[in-house]
C-alpha cells in the first residue's frame, strides 16, 4: 500500500488508463495550464499530449456535446465539467443526448463517456459553486453516478467508470481532494455498484455519501463507547448496490442517511424508499435523512455550515434514532 | 459543373423518394390518428428535398450526418432502407431504431447516420464529436450537421462554430432555413438577412445557396467537403428554402397562401427534371418510370410497415445499458 491524496488517485487512474486505451482522451477548461481547478490533471498534457489532453474554450455545451459524439463514433471521452453547477449550460447534452441515444436508436449507438466533476460546499464560494447534484442525474435513465468518498475508491471507480460502455457520472468533492488514503501498489479496479462497508457496526446503519463518509465516521468513532455504528458508503448511487444496505439494515434495524445535497428530492429519500419497501420488517424505528438545507448555499461561513451536516448533527440524529 | 449522370439520376430517385415518404408518411399518420392510434409528431419535409439530397448524394458512407426532428429527407438522402424507417414511423420492432426512437430519431450508425434530434440545437455540438474523432484517428471522413433556421438562435450554434472553426474541424453545418421556426418566421428570430452571414464571427467561409436548387447545394457541399477533407475546418452553408406542411402535423397553420404558392412554383423536383430534360440526360419517360418505381417502393415500405410487428411490452427495458 501507498498513502496518496484523493486528486493524486485521480490522476494514477487517468494515467493508466489513458496508456491502456489511445481511445481515451480528456477534455475540458484550464485541463491543460492548470491541471483543471482540482490539480488533478496536472503533467498529463505534457505526458499525453495536445490531441489527448484538449483545453477548450468556456463552451460547455460544446465540449460536452462534442464528448457524446465523440463517444458515439468510438473513442472513450474524460470531460471535466469545473464545477458541477456549471451542468446547467450543457445538461441537454448530457439528459436528452448521453443518457438517451442508446435507447433511443434501439441499442445501436454505444457511449463510453465518464463526465468528472466536483461538487459540494464548505469553501465559501456561494450557491452557484456548491451544489451537490447527484440526485439530478440519478433521476435521469441512464446514467451511471459514481461518487468516491476516498482515495482508494477514487482511483479504483475512476478506472472502472472509464472502461464502462454507458455514460458516467462521476462527481468529487472539492473538500477531498488534498485529504490522503492508502491505496494498492498495483493495479486495481472497483466495479460500479459495489458499496462498502466503512466500518462495521451492530446498532446503527449510517449510509453515507462523499465527504459524508468522513463525517459520519468521525461522528462513528466519537459515540463509539455508547453505540455501535455501521457506515455504509454505496460510492455508486446507479447502479445502487441494494444488498449491501440492506444487509446491513437488516442487522441493525436502524437506518440514517448521510447526504450534503439538499434534503428535499435527494436520493437519500430513495434510499429510504427501497429500505422500506424491501425490509421494512427489519426496521425497529422509522428511517431517516440528514440531509444539508433546503436553500441556496449563502456565502457567509457560519450561515454555510449550518446549511451542511456536520459531526455533532450526525451524532445528535443517531443518538435520537437509538434512544 | 461536370456531374456523372448517374449521380443526376440518383439525385432525382431521392428527390422523387422522400416526396414519396413524405406522402404516404402523412396519409398513415390520418389513418392512424382517425382510428384513435396517435402516433406522435410527424414533421414533414415537402419542399426542402433538395437540400438533403444535394448535401448527402455524393457523401461517403464512412462519412457522418446529424440529422434533426424533421428528418427522414437525411436519413433517406443517406441511403436508410424506407421500409425500416416506414416501420419506425409505426413504432414497429422492425424499425430503422426499433421503434424505440419514433420519426425524429432514425438512427443508423453503419450507415453514418447518428440521429435526428428532439432538442433544437443538440446536434451541433454532436457532431463536433462526430467530427473530432475523425481527427483525432487521422481519418478523412467529414460531418454534415443539418439545423434550422430556428436552431440558428440556439447557444449551442455559437459554441459549435465557435470551436469547430478554432479546432478546424471537418464538419459541414447545413442550415435549412424553411422560413419559420414552428410558427415565428425569420423576421421576428433574427436581425441579419443571412444567417450564413454569422460565419464571419468565427472565421470561417458562410455561403448562402438556393436551397430548391438541388445543384447548387450538392456544389456548395461539395466544395466544403472538400475543405473539410483536407484539414481546413468548417462550412457555415445556409440553404434557403420552404416547407410545404405545418411545422408538424398537429400544430395549425397561418401561413400567407400567397407566399406558400410563391415556394410551389420554386418546387425543387419540376425544377430538377426540366434541367434534366433540357440537358438531355434523362426524358420524360425515363422520369416517369423512375417515379412509378419509387412509389411501388415506397408502397412496399408501407405494408411492410403495417404487417410488422409491434415491439413485446416484456422488452421495454432492453437496450437502456450497453
Amino acid at each position: 500500500m501507498k498513502e496518496v491524496t484523493y486528486a493524486r488517485a485521480l490522476q494514477e487512474a487517468l494515467t493508466e488508463e489513458m496508456e491502456r486505451d489511445e481511445a481515451v482522451f480528456l477534455i475540458g477548461e484550464d485541463i491543460v495550464n492548470l491541471g483543471g481547478v482540482s490539480g488533478a490533471l496536472k503533467g498529463l498534457a505534457a505526458r499525453f499530449g495536445a490531441q489527448r489532453v484538449r483545453q477548450t474554450p468556456l463552451s460547455e455545451a460544446a465540449f460536452v456535446g462534442l464528448s457524446v459524439g465523440a463517444a458515439i463514433t468510438g473513442l472513450r471521452p474524460v470531460a471535466e465539467i469545473m464545477y458541477v453547477d456549471f451542468v446547467t449550460v450543457c445538461l441537454d447534452q448530457i439528459i436528452n443526448q448521453a443518457a438517451k441515444l442508446r435507447y433511443m436508436s434501439g441499442g445501436q449507438l454505444t457511449i463510453p463517456l465518464v463526465i468528472r466533476s466536483q461538487g459540494g460546499g464548505g469553501t465559501s464560494e456561494a450557491a452557484q459553486h456548491s451544489q451537490s447534484l447527484e440526485a439530478w442525474f440519478a433521476h435521469t435513465p441512464g446514467l451511471k453516478v459514481v461518487m468516491p468518498a476516498t482515495a482508494a475508491d477514487a482511483k479504483g471507480l475512476l478506472k472502472s467508470a472509464i472502461r464502462d460502455d454507458n455514460p458516467v457520472i462521476f462527481l468529487e468533492h472539492k473538500l477531498l481532494y488534498a485529504t490522503k488514503g492508502e491505496i494498492p501498489e498495483e493495479e486495481y479496479v472497483i466495479p460500479l455498484g459495489q458499496a462498502e462497508v466503512k466500518r462495521p457496526g451492530e446498532d446503527i446503519t449510517v449510509v453515507a455519501t462523499s465527504l459524508m463518509v468522513h463525517k459520519a465516521l468521525a461522528a462513528a468513532e466519537s459515540l463509539a463507547d455508547e453505540v455501535s455504528v455501521e457506515v455504509v458508503d454505496p460510492r455508486t448511487l446507479v447502479p445502487l448496490d441494494m444488498n449491501c444496505i440492506k444487509a446491513s439494515v437488516q442487522k441493525t434495524g436502524r437506518l440514517l442517511v448521510v447526504q450534503e445535497a439538499c434534503t428535499r428530492g435527494g436520493f437519500g429519500s430513495d434510499i429510504v424508499r427501497r429500505v422500506t419497501e424491501e425490509c421494512f420488517a427489519s426496521l425497529v424505528t422509522a428511517p431517516q435523512v440528514l440531509g444539508g438545507a433546503n436553500l441556496p448555499m449563502p456565502f457567509s461561513r457560519p450561515l454555510e455550515t449550518a446549511c451542511i451536516p456536520r459531526e455533532e448533527t450526525i451524532t445528535a440524529a443517531i443518538r435520537s434514532l437509538v434512544s | 459543373m461536370d456531374i456523372q449522370r448517374d449521380t443526376l439520376v440518383e439525385m432525382l430517385r431521392l428527390l422523387y423518394t422522400i416526396r414519396a415518404f413524405e406522402h404516404k408518411a402523412r396519409q398513415l399518420y390520418e389513418e392512424n390518428r382517425l382510428a384513435g392510434n396517435f402516433l406522435g409528431a410527424l414533421h414533414s419535409y415537402e419542399g426542402e428535398e433538395a437540400v438533403a439530397v444535394g448535401a448527402c448524394v455524393d457523401l461517403r458512407k464512412d462519412d457522418r450526418i446529424l440529422s434533426t426532428h424533421r428528418g427522414h429527407g437525411h436519413c433517406i438522402a443517406k441511403g436508410a432502407d424506407v421500409k425500416l424507417m416506414m416501420a419506425e414511423l409505426l413504432g414497429k420492432e422492425t424499425g430503422i431504431s426499433k421503434g424505440r426512437g419514433g420519426s425524429m430519431h432514425m438512427f443508423s450508425p453503419e450507415l453514418g447516420l447518428l440521429g435526428g434530434n428532439g432538442i433544437m440545437g443538440a446536434g451541433l455540438p454532436l457532431a463536433l464529436g462526430s467530427a473530432f474523432t475523425a481527427q483525432y484517428r487521422g481519418t478523412d471522413q467529414v460531418t454534415v450537421c443539418f439545423f434550422g433556421d430556428g436552431s440558428s438562435c440556439q447557444g449551442t450554434f455559437h459554441e459549435s462554430l465557435n470551436l469547430a472553426s478554432l479546432w478546424k474541424l471537418p464538419v459541414i453545418y447545413i442550415c435549412e432555413n424553411n422560413q419559420y421556426a414552428v410558427t415565428t418566421p425569420v423576421a421576428e428570430s433574427f436581425p441579419v438577412p443571412n444567417i450564413a452571414d454569422r460565419a464571419a464571427g468565427y472565421g470561417c467561409p458562410g455561403v448562402v445557396v438556393d436551397g430548391n436548387d438541388v445543384l447548387a447545394v450538392y456544389e456548395a457541399v461539395g466544395e466544403a467537403v472538400g475543405r473539410a477533407r483536407a484539414g481546413n475546418g468548417p462550412t457555415l452553408i445556409e440553404c434557403k428554402t420552404y416547407r410545404y406542411q405545418p411545422h408538424c402535423m398537429v400544430i395549425p397553420d397561418r401561413r400567407d397562401t400567397a407566399e406558400m404558392e410563391e415556394w410551389q412554383e420554386r418546387d425543387p423536383i419540376p425544377r430538377f427534371e426540366q434541367y434534366l430534360l433540357d440537358q438531355h440526360i434523362t426524358s420524360e419517360a425515363e422520369q416517369m418510370q423512375l417515379r412509378q418505381q419509387v412509389n411501388e417502393a415506397i408502397e412496399a415500405a408501407a405494408a411492410f410497415a403495417q404487417v410488422s410487428s409491434l415491439p413485446d411490452p416484456d422488452t421495454v427495458a432492453e437496450y437502456l445499458w450497453a
